[in-house]
């Protein structure tokens, strides 16, 4: 219950982080919420019992790569126009294909979870019911025009070598 | 719950590189997109209880720390010529 609870705040915590390195003004404030989003997910591998990973997360990303990028910024620190305008002209198709990202990736994990089918309804049962079956379609059309082909090469040459179409067709997958 | 997770963070990280005009936060939005990467490689490697994903996320680490620490001197050179960040301002090999 308590793991849940704690996996649940990290990666809420690094996905909040994550999206104020988006609209945060200046780097330093966008490095210290990418640290944050850093350590919340050395939290979450911790959670997950890959102890190695978690360390290594800490003192490689954090450690070494924010250190170094923090140190770039403190270097730097150029007051330039990138401050007062953060985002470039791309905003909107940036947006647009971010969401369409989104949105495939959504579809495709809807699609992977056990209870997908269930949960869609009616409309959504036909539609995965033909979906599955397109795979079925490809290969009996494919047997219907080179099984013929196989079933020859079986019954005058003997078996079909490893390899062809013909022992494909044929072989019981 | 972690895979979106995971994709989210992606996400995140690519518009982040897309719109923002900073060369710096562009670099710590790739690196983001990494981060997302290493979640989705240790949450498949727990699932399918095998250790190559948790291989490939040492991988990832170099392949991290030696991209920023290549980038980062890059970055430094070109502020030194045009002492500015936007990255709309480096355009000299346009046509």
């Amino acid at each position: 219950m308590i793991e849940t609870l704690l996996l649940w705040l990290f990666a809420g915590t690094a996905l909040v982080a994550a999206a104020l390195m988006l609209v945060l003004r200046h780097p330093m404030r966008v490095a210290l919420a990418l640290t944050a989003t850093m350590l919340s997910l050395a939290g979450v591998y911790a959670l997950l019992g890959v102890h190695v990973i978690a360390v290594f997360q800490v003192l490689i990303y954090v450690g070494a790569v924010m250190v170094f990028m923090v140190y770039a910024i403190m270097l730097l620190d150029v007051r330039d126009r990138s401050f007062t305008r953060r985002f470039s002209r791309l905003l909107v198709p940036g947006i647009a294909a971010a969401l369409l990202f989104l949105a495939i990736l959504a579809h495709g994990l809807w699609r992977a979870l056990p209870g997908a089918r269930r949960r869609g309804g009616r409309r959504a049962l036909r539609l995965a019911a033909f979906l599955d079956r397109i795979p079925e379609r490809v290969l009996a059309a494919f047997r219907a025009r080179f099984g013929a082909a196989g079933r020859r090469g079986r019954g005058g040459a003997g078996r079909a070598r490893s390899g062809t179409t013909a022992s494909w067709i044929t072989c019981r997958c | 719950m972690l895979i979106a997770t995971s994709a989210a963070l992606f996400a995140l990280g690519l518009l982040g590189v897309i719109v923002r005009r900073n060369v710096l936060v562009m670099l710590m939005c790739m690196e983001l997109m990494l981060n997302g990467v290493n979640l989705s490689l240790v949450t498949f490697a727990q699932q399918t209880a095998s250790a190559a994903g948790a291989v490939l996320v040492f991988l990832v680490f170099v392949v991290a720390t030696a991209e920023i620490a290549i980038a980062i001197p890059i970055v430094l050179l070109l502020v030194r010529r045009k002492d500015v960040l936007d990255l709309d301002a480096y355009t000299d090999l346009k046509g």
